[in-house]
């Protein structure tokens, strides 16, 4: 039922490569296995997606990939490389007409958050580039349409043009137009309705406001949790209106957003904006590379990784790797992986960053207790070396004089030690390499792959 | 692109390909059925041999349909394993059995009842829940034109005190299909209208409550923790109550799907979905995979924005909907 991101997904093969300790082109395959099924969750499209892989599969086979030392670093490096890049850059850019008023549509599928967006807009172009928009109630069909722009347009205290839903939305459009100019509006934004694009006659009808309105901007609204059909919509209405910019809403929920790439990658069309949520001032830019990761199911993995890259002492990995292996794993180890995580930055943030993080329950609400981690420091401090490296000598009353030494109690020392022998236990598992890299708990030993 | 040659490949696979039969594929999900079973019997018939390709193609054909991946290799599996524990050479029998499982494919062995659960005695009241612009509001309208078709005294309760328009999209409905509304002003708690509307539905004798609530994503916390409270105050105006609660799906969401259900269910105890939308090209073949971990059965399915375009679900032909459209892409 969870969606393994890809990071989880390429950790059992990582597993196997380290037994063998290099990367045959079988390895590559099982690890492009992996990238098909986490963009398929992801809901890419399955053409989008073999396409992709198949891309990205030339790269991989090549030096980048099997040459490294890295190899499932390398594939998420190389997967989120192609990935940010077909999503293009950003451009966040409205149109600006030298012939004032600017006229932007909105069209989409029913219930994609037009008409949200459309107050959205308003609102940004107000706000930030301080314009004097006029919206347009171009909705005759659904119920309320009207009245929902119209408190939209209360809220934001702007004029809402409308006709009722008796006159036909070419004709709004033509009236609107002419009431902008008349009132001195930079910019016209014309809400539509919601309609299939299989529906011929309601894609007429946008295709007629078009030809009248002349619009600079055709906004194509997506709804983010769109699954495999987003290809088919995108191309659709591309096709039939010629879309200037997507704005993909709904991203404030948990969805991966892979209709973002379909999107994409059928229209060759920017996505400008996203939507986080139903308040007007809920519409930002779109990030590529953001969206790159999200979709991946990573979170920001790639700046935990540089992270790890520039604080994480190479030499010292492959000693722990090691030692791990060999069960001698000590708690001196142990206190140094502490300090190197800690130079990372602020360990709840880390956590946040860390693959799968997102699956762990309470894990966005997750405080982590930097008091409590200078108690581990200061416990394992007091130690001598003799029970940093032999922690099962260390008896009721050394466990007393530990506690006292580091001015905690004993059952802080009790607890850290009881960590200790399960984070051993862990580690053989983990080198067993059977197990598929799904401990509960607060894995230490960073480790990314 | 370089993976329409599977299309190419299924049109090679299609043996007779007359425009009569094509014709009959059209309707999956709209017509009325005739023999689910025979018309699943053609689709496989088209395929000459059941192999390998077969099984990918069917893969496919799912994956397109947003059934996810894990679901569709199950699927799958099941297929195959049939096949072998029947030991079965003959490839017309082969056939058979592949397309029996298919029909099983949503129901597993019982067959699901897709009516809903009404109040013994006295008033019946519905919850509709689900995710931003799926169609909960339209769906009330619709069952209420249905209900009162059926001669019910229906109600409805304004539940969504959020959204700018909603609760006028609400009246509108109430107007259209003659079917009081009880409402609060925008901004007003929305557990406090359910309780309203509850005392109002009692007391005007009414048989159904439907009741509205605003769209919420599955993560917000405080959100589901309101729908929370509405769902308690009609559980306490109402012994038994709610009788049903409706998470409403929209056919073009991929797997997010799955995590509303778990998330709503979690919060409400979802007892049914309506699958809205299925009169585009998306499948919604989620709710499959909903079906199989989760066990919430379809109910309804939207097919429209009109007050007459709500159907009953019925699995079978459901199932074969997923198949047809595909079967006839081919064909074109
Ligand atoms: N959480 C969230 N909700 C959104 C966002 N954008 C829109 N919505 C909600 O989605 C629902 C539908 O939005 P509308 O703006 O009515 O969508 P529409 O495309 O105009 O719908 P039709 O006119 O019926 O086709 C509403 O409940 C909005 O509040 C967003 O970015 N995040
Ligand atoms: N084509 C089609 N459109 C539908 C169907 N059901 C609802 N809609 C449309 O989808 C849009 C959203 O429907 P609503 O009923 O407002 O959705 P909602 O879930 O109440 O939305 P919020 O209250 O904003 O969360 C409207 O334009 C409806 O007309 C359906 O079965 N088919
Ligand atoms: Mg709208
Ligand atoms: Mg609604």
């Amino acid at each position: 039922m969870a969606f393994e991101g890809l990071a989880d997904r390429l950790q059992s093969t990582m597993q196997k490569i380290r037994g063998k300790g290099k990367v045959s082109e079988a390895d590559v395959k099982e690890m492009m296995r992996e990238v098909r099924l986490a963009l398929l969750e992801a809901d890419v499209n399955f053409k989008v997606v073999k396409e992709f892989v198949k891309k990205v599969s030339e790269r991989a086979v090549g030096q980048e990939v099997m040459k490294s030392l890295t190899p499932g670093q390398q594939v998420i490096k190389v997967v989120k490389e192609e990935l940010t890049e077909l999503m293009g850059g950003e451009q966040s850019r409205i149109a600006v007409s030298n012939r004032p008023p600017t006229v932007i549509m909105m069209v989409g599928l029913q219930g994609a958050g037009k008409t949200t967006t459309t107050g959205k807009l308003a609102n940004l172009l107000r706000k930030k580039y301080n314009r004097k928009p006029l919206l347009v109630a171009g909705d005759i069909y659904r119920p309320a349409a009207i009245k929902q722009l119209e408190t939209l347009g209360k809220q934001l205290s702007m004029p809402v043009f409308s006709l009722g839903d008796k006159i036909s939305p070419v004709e709004i459009a033509r009236q609107a137009l002419e009431k902008a100019k008349e009132d001195h509006h930079d910019y016209v934004l014309i809400d539509t309705a919601g309609r299939l694009h299989v529906d011929e006659k309601l894609m007429d009808e946008l295709k007629d406001i078009k030809e009248l309105a002349k619009p600079d901007e055709i906004f194509l609204v997506v709804d983010a949790m769109t699954g495999q059909d987003a290809v088919n919509v995108a191309q659709s209405f591309n096709e039939q209106l010629g879309v200037t910019g997507v704005v993909l809403t709904k991203l404030d929920g948990d969805t991966r957003g892979g209709a973002a790439l379909s999107i994409r990658s059928v229209t060759n069309t920017p996505i400008k904006f996203v939507g986080l949520g139903e308040k007007l001032d809920a519409l930002e830019a779109f990030h590529p590379e953001r969206m790159a990761s999200r979709i991946l199911g990573m979170g920001d993995v790639m700046t935990l990784i540089e992270k790890a890259q520039a604080n994480v002492d190479e030499e010292k990995a492959k000693e722990l790797e090691k030692k791990m292996r060999t069960a001698s794993f000590t708690l001196d180890d142990f206190l140094d992986q502490l300090g190197q995580v800690r130079q990372m930055g602020p360990l709840d943030e880390l956590l946040k960053m860390m693959p799968g993080a997102n699956k762990i329950k309470g894990m966005n609400n997750l405080q982590i207790d930097e008091k409590q981690i200078s108690h581990v420091e200061a416990i394992i401090q007091s130690m001598t070396s003799d029970e940093k490296t032999h922690p099962e000598i260390i008896n009721a009353n050394r466990r007393k004089r530990i506690a006292k030494g580091s001015g905690t109690s004993i059952q802080e020392v009790n607890r850290l030690l009881k960590q200790f022998e399960d984070m051993k236990k862990m580690m053989k598992q983990m080198t067993g390499f059977q197990q598929k890299g799904k401990k509960k708990g607060f894995k230490l030993p960073f480790n990314p792959f | 692109m370089i993976v329409l040659s599977f299309f190419k490949k299924l049109k090679e696979k299609i043996t007779h390909q007359t425009e009569s039969v094509t014709d009959k594929f059209k309707d999956g999900l709209t017509k009325t059925r005739n023999s689910f079973s025979g018309r699943m019997n053609d689709l496989v018939a088209r395929y000459r041999k059941v192999d390998e390709d077969f099984f990918e193609e069917l893969e496919e054909i799912l994956i397109q349909a947003d059934v996810g991946f894990d679901t569709v290799m199950e699927l799958i599996e099941e297929l195959k394993m049939e096949v072998k524990r029947r030991n079965i050479k003959d490839s017309s029998e082969v056939k058979s059995v592949i397309s029996e499982k298919l029909v099983e494919i949503y129901n597993g062995n019982e067959k699901e009842d897709s009516s809903l659960r009404y109040g013994k005695d006295g008033l019946t009241v519905i919850l509709f829940v689900g995710v931003n612009g799926v169609g909960k509001t339209t769906t009330i309208g619709k069952l209420a034109h249905r209900f009162k078709s059926d001669g019910k005294s229906v109600m409805m309760a304004a539940g969504d005190t959020f959204r700018a328009g909603a609760i006028d999209q609400l009246e509108v409905w109430g107007e259209r299909v003659g079917v009081p509304v009880i409402k609060q002003a925008e901004g007003s708690d929305p557990a406090a209208v359910m309780y309203d509307a509850i005392r109002a539905a009692k007391s005007r004798g009414a048989d159904i409550l439907l009741c509205d609530t605003a769209g919420r994503l599955q993560n917000k916390v405080n959100l589901m923790k309101e729908l929370e409270k509405v769902k308690r105050v009609i559980e306490r105006e109402v012994p038994g109550a709610p009788h049903e609660v409706l998470l409403v799906l929209d056919a073009t969401t991929g797997q997010n799907a799955l995590i509303q259900a778990k998330t709503f269910k979690e919060a409400t105890d979802v007892s049914g979905i309506v699958l809205t939308k299925l009169d585009g090209t998306a499948k919604g073949g989620i709710v499959l995979a909903i079906r199989k971990e989760l066990n919430i059965p379809v109910k309804y399915v939207g097919l429209g924005e009109k007050m007459d375009d709500l159907q009953q679900f019925d699995a079978d032909r459901y199932v074969y909907g997923l198949f047809a459209d595909a079967i006839e892409e081919e064909a074109e």
